[in-house]
């Protein structure tokens, strides 16, 4: 394994499955009666979160304190970075502090490489601004592996904002690896320019994919990162590009539905369709601990250079 | 448990210089046999017993030992897989390793007496592991242990319930353990550390 996961592109195949399979065991953890292993004692993560997140934040503290790591949360918020600290000093702080691992969530699109570069320990990417959310793409991955069985040669559609998307990205690099096939689809304001360059291709029109899709992925619409007018309203969107109940009947019988949460129901997913059994939502959730886990003890379990 | 088949006359095979058999695969079924049948003795019929395996040839062993205990006296032992990467004490000292799979009996191992197998006994250290694993899992009523082979140089304070063969060896030597679901073949090998 790899000392940093910076990026979805990072991994080979062989390295992701790997991911996939160590996840599959760590999720027997849950079920147990003492859901900890001591697999991590005495190592830090530090969550080092310049964004909101509930999610992704309280996922990898679940992970990393079930592999009894010790974690330190740092939110900017309410830390000295609102007082004017650089992400260098910062960094230098932590890595005084003796972090094993640093979690990392950041605005500005490639902070996690820079930080790589300024400590000693592992940096997790948890998400840097529109560009990638490895770990995002790992538990989605998952998420098909468990229910369809398979990644190789699945049609998977993601749907939406792709423009603002870091999961999206994440995704396409992914499971292009794992041999699935990818279709994004949004209107030409949400898709960005050179998309054609990505390994996926790419629709205008969601009815036109929905038939020949094994599992299709709703992004959330990130209204916070939108400058301009992408979409005429929320009601011709969500006409266009949500995922109602009318279209969930047009997917194959075995057809999953997945959203990266947060939703915005009634937008670009119905509440009849985020709360039916084809829904993957809420596993998603318990899937990232899972997945999560297994990155700390492949990163931070072996010996450490 | 020791035995006093410990000084088996061993003929090296001229053809492999490199190493020599200490057990053959007709040797090996009887010691498994006998193993089974001493498990029977001690539980009284193997009674609440469950057989885990410890990855990766303890679970096809443990496999075994369920099915000539079938053979004999017709009892179903549950038979599982407890992988112990997890509880390692050594993981800091190597690249990571990759996690087997733990796979339990269905009705867990609550109450029962579980018996860990494993193919060698050597440090102890792998049996540590493995005791703080199934203490994670559930409270076992006893905990007892079986190997195919204990070559000795404990480490920690640990002794096998149930031995298959005691072999003499030095630091030097590797003790290898082949079995026709992994290796394509059953056969203990001694062989002089590559």
């Amino acid at each position: 394994m790899m000392t940093h996961l910076l990026s979805a592109a990072d991994l080979d195949a062989d390295t992701a499955t790997l991911v996939l399979d160590t996840a599959e065991e760590m999720a027997s953890v849950a079920g147990r009666e003492v859901k900890k292993l001591p697999t991590l004692r005495g190592r830090t993560v530090v969550n080092l979160f310049y964004e909101d997140s509930t999610r992704t934040r309280i996922s990898f503290e679940a992970a990393a304190k079930r592999l009894s790591a010790d974690v330190i949360n740092f939110s900017a918020k309410g830390s000295s970075v609102s007082k004017g600290e650089s992400l260098k000093d910062t960094a230098l702080t932590l890595q005084a502090m003796g972090a094993d691992a640093v979690v990392i969530r950041h605005a500005a699109s490639g902070a996690p490489h820079r930080l790589a570069a300024w400590v000693d320990g592992s940096v997790v990417n948890a998400g840097d601004g529109t560009h990638e959310h490895p770990t995002q793409a790992l538990l989605d991955a998952y998420t098909m592996r468990s229910r369809l069985g398979r990644l190789d040669g699945l049609s998977v559609a993601i749907v939406g904002d792709v423009l603002h998307s870091r999961v999206a990205r994440s995704n396409v690099l992914l499971l292009h690896t794992l041999g699935a096939r990818v279709t994004l689809v949004g209107p030409p304001t949400l898709l960005p320019v050179g998309v054609d360059s990505w390994k996926a291709l790419t629709s205008y029109d969601l009815d036109a994919v929905l038939p020949g899709a094994d599992v299709v992925m709703m992004l959330r619409v990130q209204r916070e990162r939108m400058d301009d007018a992408y979409f005429p309203s929320v009601r011709e969107y969500a006409r266009r590009y949500g995922l109602d109940a009318a279209r969930m009947r047009m997917l194959p019988e075995h057809a999953i539905v997945m959203h990266p949460g947060p939703m915005n129901r009634g937008m670009e997913i119905s509440p009849d369709v985020a709360d039916s059994p084809r829904s993957t939502i809420v596993e998603q959730v318990a899937n990232g601990v899972s997945v999560r886990m297994a990155v700390l003890y492949l990163l931070l379990g072996g010996l450490h250079k | 448990m020791a035995h006093p088949h410990a000084v088996d006359p061993v003929l090296p095979k001229p053809e492999a210089a490199a190493g020599k058999t200490i057990l053959s695969s007709a040797e090996l079924a009887r010691v498994v046999d006998r193993i089974a049948h001493q498990i029977l003795e001690k539980t009284e019929g193997a009674r609440d017993c469950a057989l885990l395996g410890i990855p990766t040839r303890g679970v096809p062993l443990a496999r075994r030992l369920a099915a000539r205990i079938r053979a004999f006296e017709g009892i179903e032992v549950p038979v599982g897989a407890l992988d112990i990467t997890l509880y390692r004490d050594d993981l800091r000292l190597r690249a990571t390793r990759a996690v087997g799979r733990t796979d339990l009996p269905p009705d867990g191992i609550d109450a029962r007496c579980v018996i860990l197998v494993d193919d060698v006994l050597f440090s102890g250290r792998t049996v540590r592991a493995a005791l703080d694993a199934l203490k994670d899992l559930g409270r076992a009523r006893a905990v007892q242990l079986a190997v195919l082979v204990d070559r000795g140089h404990r480490e920690l304070p640990i002794r096998a319930d149930y031995v298959g063969k005691n072999i003499p060896t030095a630091l030097t030597e590797n003790v290898r353990v082949l079995l026709s679901e992994v290796d394509g073949t059953d056969e203990v090998r001694l062989e002089p550390a590559a």
